[in-house]
Parts: C-alpha cells; structure tokens; sequence
C-alpha cells in the first residue's frame, strides 16, 4: 500500500500543468532532435542540456527524462523509415523495420514499436517503483568500502559490454576520472591541474564536456561522411494492426519487456544491449528463424519493447544507489548535481515528490509519446528530408547560446570547442567516449570514499576485500574482467558487435 | 620495428603521456600517505595506472596486433572550421552582440559542408538570426548583449 501512496505523490507532482508541459515539450523535442540522423538521446541531451537549468528541478528533470525518451523513439522512427539508426539501440530494429516499411508494411512496423514501448514502460516503472525502496534501504548501509567497490564494479561492468578494446576503454575511464580531479579538491581545498585559471576552479563543466564530446564532435564527424540518405518517398498509410500481427507480436512484445527490465538494471546495461539481446531471443523462440530480418513484425516488437523497458529501468542504480549504469543516465548524474541534488539513497527520502514524480512522468511520457507521434510521424518525416547542410549550423547556434547561459561567461564556449577537439582525436583512434563521461561523473565520488575508506581502515588497504559485500563486487568486476579477456568469448564478442 | 596498430600506437602514446604529465603535476600538491591521503595522491595513482596501461598498449600495437590496419585520416577542413566557428561565436559575442556573432557562426560554420553556397548561408544565418531573436531574446529574455558594444551608449 505504501507503493500506491508514494505512486499517487508521484501523480500529483508529475501531472501538475507545469510539469506536464514541461514533460510534453520534452517529449516533442527529444524526437525532434533524435530523428536527426546521427544524434541519438546522449547527443540530444548534450545539446539540451542548459535548456534546463532555469527550471525547479523537478521540471528539469521530467522535461530531461521527457528529451529521453522522445529521442529513443525518434531514433526508432527513422530506423524504419529510412533505415538510419538514430542511435544505437535501434540499429536492430533496422534489420526487420526497414524491411517492414519497404513491403509497404512501415505504418505497422511504427504502431507496434509505439505500442509495445508503450507496454514496456508501463511494467519497467512499476518495476522502478517496486526496487526502488528496497534497494535506497540497502544502499544505506554501505561504507565507503563498499562504495568504492560498487563503483568499480560498476565502470568495469559499462565497459565489458561495450564494443572495442577493453584496455583503451579502461584507459578513458582514468582519463575522464583524472579530467574529474581538475579544480577545487573538497577535502584540502587545493586547487588542482587548474594551470591557474580562475574559470577552471570550479572544475570543468559538465555540460562543456558532454557537448564537446558529442554535440559538436558527432557534427564534424557527419561533416566528413558525406553520406546520401535515401528518403521513402511512399505514403504512410496503414497504421492499424491486423489480427495476425497482434497475435504474432503480443508474445514478443512481452518476452521484449521482461528481458530488458532485467538487463536494464545490470551495470553497463540498457538499451543497447537489451534490444540486441531481445531479438537473439526472439529468434530461438522463433519456429522459423529464417523469416528475421525479412520483415517479421516480432523482430520490431521484441527489441523495440526490450530498450524501452531498459532505459527505464536503469534509472534504478542511479536512483538508488548513485550509480549511473550508462552514458545516457550518466547525462542525468550531471543534471542532477547541477541542479544541487545527489543522484543517491537520499533522494528518495530528501526529495519524495522529485523521486516518484519523474518515476510517474516517464509513464506519462510514454503516454504523451503514443498519442503524439503517430499523427506527428509525416512531420518527423519531412524534417528527414531537410538537408543537413541547413540543420547543423542551427545545433551549433543552439549549443553556443545553451553554453553561454548556464554562467554567462563565455568560456565555456571555449572550452566546449576544446572538449570537441578532443572528442575528434578520440573518435580518429577509436577511443569510446562513454567510458570517459561514466568515470568524469563517477572521480569525485570515487576518491572520496577511497579516501575515507582508508581513512577509517589506518591506511590498510585490506578493508576492500575482508567486508563481504565489497569484497563480493570487487570480484564480480574481476570475473568479468576474466571472462572477456578469455579467447573464445573475447571471438564470440567481436562477432555479436560486427553483426550490430 | 613496424607499426602494426596505429591507432592503438598513437593511443598509447597519448595515454603515456596524459599520465606521466599528472604524475609531475600532482608532485606539486601534497601527496600524504594512504591513510592520509593529499590532494595529490589520487591523481598520482591513476596517472601511473594510465601510464603503464599506456605502455601495455603500446607493446601490444608493435608485436602482437595482427591484421592490416591503417593510419587515421584526418579532414581539416570541417574540423577548423566547425571548431573555430565555435570560438569565435563566444569571443565575440560580447564585442559585436548576439546578432554579428550569430551571422559570424552560421556564416563559418557552413562553410564546412562539401555543398556550401554563399545563398543558402546567407539566408540560413538570416532566418537563424530572426528565430534567436524571437526565440532568446523576447520570449526566453535572455541576458545577452544583442547588438555591438560600439553601438550601444555606454549605461
């Protein structure tokens, strides 16, 4: 009963006229900007996210969960349409989806990716809801041992799912821990790496870091492609679902949710690796696995639903336990501490209506999102087809003006256009930014604790292996460690990231 | 000695030096001991971690990386432009008002694309310059000088 209570606080706050537009506008400009091809929901809520920072928190942060969810569902709209992911959590449902659309089937392909997200956030919020107290209640009683293990285990764990080389991607994440230290040390009040730069004091932003490395980085990088895009030019008709579809994709949709409410809540998960996972399974359950990737509505069904219970549900280790377990929540971490909340166990008894209000507004989100973005999808449609010659000059505009009004100074802009530079390089050795981002918001936190950890033991670093549940984290981290270093899995691995 | 792995080559070498940098940086700050740690401590672990990890990279990328890999390739063009429009937006936005620095941005920027036409620009940047107005200055009542300091009377 107490579930029902904090849900109808949640109701009062997130269904109040302001906040409804707040997540409305939200909702319409997160799949605005994510229907772009190339920028995805970290891009947009890079690029978004000063927009924010006048609003009560409360609004910022259902108007950011809002952007999220609106780009995640613009990024499916033009993988079936035109076949251009808009981020990588779709990038499966262009196998079927694109498929569907060329038979002339896209008006079902979008029904049902509306539909079964539509499913898939109402269970991965009550799941939300459910975890939510217990596990804020067992975050409380961790040490800072504990703590610093979490948080090991919880970088180590975003990088083992991520593509590439694991040594560069553990090298980022030093590097984004160490780009955490610059500024004011909160324990002696020394001022590091700040070259004697009264602006670096602060440390670095957060935003300039997130546009740098996204926003403005992916623009050049698009810059270089020159990349064609075919747009369908047939009319979209035919929303409507036969009784076949539904019966085939009703099973879908559900196995869908259930495997992505699960793998969302796993550091390192999400909407990536759900929806990736969603359609392997969907296809043993499959009686004729061949008819994938041919146009069956369930390979649309199944991962659609998967990522959007995923990013849901990852907001359980943030929430909780102050852990963002990827890129994306990462996003919100730095939205969070900017507007002076600590993504943690305390928000959820220091802030309630802030807590189960942005919990109800992703429901309502997703609510919003199916009303809107079937009529609304000839208009997405048509942004398609506006040349990017036209749109990136706009971003950019966007981005400086959002970069100068979070301080009105205009450094920031300056050090944004550095944080692209560096952004270009990495991208030029293939080095992943995400592991980065994790570690920039993670550093302080993390040296804190190691801090008082050791502190606390007299400078025995023995503490982190004889308190069981720290001891328990650091050799899960270890084990995955282990596990992809191992040769047959490290092929298996390679394999399932060049089919993506 | 040949180069198997060139982008992991210029990683590591990027890797080695970002660390050794913080290794020297961070022996200006006190570093304390482990169970007093300084603000120098930290920073000085992980620049060592990232250096060494550097180097384990760097070996691996002479000896033991198999395949054909090639060296990056790098297009100036959209990058300098792209990132110099950016820097000149923000120097002078204070100078020449949101206006000016507006047209400066759209104008460069768009210089970047392989279909860059002086028309399409120019009209880009007026219809850009309007919405801003609009958007920032009259509804949104954005804090920021719209046009040039020499224009205006000094309050």
């Amino acid at each position: 009963m107490e579930l029902l209570a904090n849900l109808a606080l949640g109701f009062q706050t997130a269904v109040s006229p302001m906040n409804l537009l707040y997540c409305l506008a939200g909702a319409l400009i997160g799949t605005l900007i994510g229907v772009l091809p190339g920028i995805g929901p970290v891009q947009t809520l890079a690029i978004l996210l000063p927009t924010t920072f006048s609003l009560p928190p409360v609004s910022a942060l259902i108007m950011l969960s809002g952007i999220y969810y609106g780009a995640q569902y613009g990024g499916s709209t033009t993988s079936i349409l035109v076949n251009v992911p808009g981020e990588a959590s779709s990038v499966v449902t262009c196998l079927d989806g694109y498929q569907m659309a060329r038979q002339g089937r896209a008006g079902a392909a979008l029904t049902i990716s509306a539909l079964g997200s539509f499913f898939a956030g109402c269970f991965a919020t009550v799941v939300l809801a459910v975890l939510a107290v217990p596990l804020s209640e067992l975050a409380f009683k961790f040490g800072p041992a504990e703590y610093f293990s979490l948080m090991v285990f919880g970088l180590i764990g975003s990088i083992v799912l991520a593509s590439g080389s694991i040594l560069k991607a553990v090298g980022m994440i030093i590097l984004g821990l160490l780009l955490g230290m610059i500024g004011t040390d909160v324990t002696s009040g020394a001022h590091r790496f700040a070259f004697g730069i009264p602006e670096l004091a602060d440390g670095i932003g957060f935003v300039s870091l997130a546009m740098g490395l996204f926003g403005i980085c992916d623009i050049i990088n698009s810059l270089e492609k020159r990349e064609k895009r075919d747009i369908l030019k047939s009319k979209l008709t035919g929303f409507w679902l036969s009784k076949e579809d539904i019966k085939a994709s009703a099973p879908a949709v559900l196995r869908g949710t259930l495997c992505g409410s699960l793998l969302g809540i796993l550091p390192g998960g999400g909407a990536i690796l759900s929806s990736f996972t969603a359609y392997m399974l969907e296809k043993k359950c499959s009686r004729n696995p061949e008819s994938f990737g041919k146009g069956n509505i369930r390979g649309v069904a199944a991962p659609e639903s998967a990522n959007n219970a995923a990013a849901q549900t990852s907001f359980v280790p943030l929430l909780t336990l102050g852990i963002p377990p990827n890129v994306v929540l990462a996003m919100m971490a730095g939205a969070m501490m900017i507007h002076g909340i600590q993504p943690g166990p305390r928000v959820i008894t220091s802030n309630p209506e802030l807590f189960w209000g942005v919990i109800v507004s992703m429901w309502v989100g997703n609510v919003m999102l199916v009303l809107l973005n079937l009529p609304l999808v000839g208009i997405w449609v048509r942004l398609l087809s506006v040349p990017f010659r036209w749109l990136y000059p706009a971003i950019l505009l966007f981005c400086c003006i959002g970069l100068y009004s979070v301080n009105n100074n205009t450094f920031d802009i300056g050090l944004t256009a550095f944080c692209g530079l560096l952004g270009y390089i990495f991208h030029k050795l293939e080095c992943e930014p995400a592991p980065l981002i994790l570690g920039f918001i993670l550093g302080p936190m993390m040296e804190e604790n190691l801090r008082r950890g050791m502190l606390l033991s007299r400078g025995d670093p023995s503490v982190f292996f004889t308190r069981p549940l720290s001891l328990a984290f650091l050799v899960l981290a270890a084990a995955m460690l282990l596990v992809v270093a191992l040769p047959g899995i490290r092929r298996g691995r390679e394999k399932a990231f060049k089919e993506e | 000695m040949r180069i198997r792995h060139p982008n992991d080559f210029l990683t590591a070498v990027m890797f080695i030096l970002f660390g050794a940098a913080v290794m020297v940086l961070s022996r200006d700050l006190t570093i304390g001991n482990a169970a007093k740690m300084g603000p120098g401590y930290f920073p000085f672990v992980l620049g060592g971690f990232l250096a060494v990890l550097g180097v384990a990279i760097l070996l691996r990328s002479v000896f033991w990386a198999t395949g054909s890999h090639a060296w990056p390739v790098l297009h100036i063009k959209p990058l300098v432009l792209v990132l110099s429009s950016v820097v000149l937006f923000g120097q002078l936005l204070r100078p020449l008002g949101l206006i000016g620095a507006t047209l400066v941005l759209v104008i460069v920027c768009s210089r970047a694309s392989h279909e860059f036409r002086w028309k399409e620009a120019l009209l880009n940047a007026t219809v850009l310059v309007l919405i801003v107005l609009v958007v920032f200055v009259y509804l949104l009542e954005f804090q920021v000088p719209v046009w040039p300091s020499f224009l205006t009377p000094r309050a």
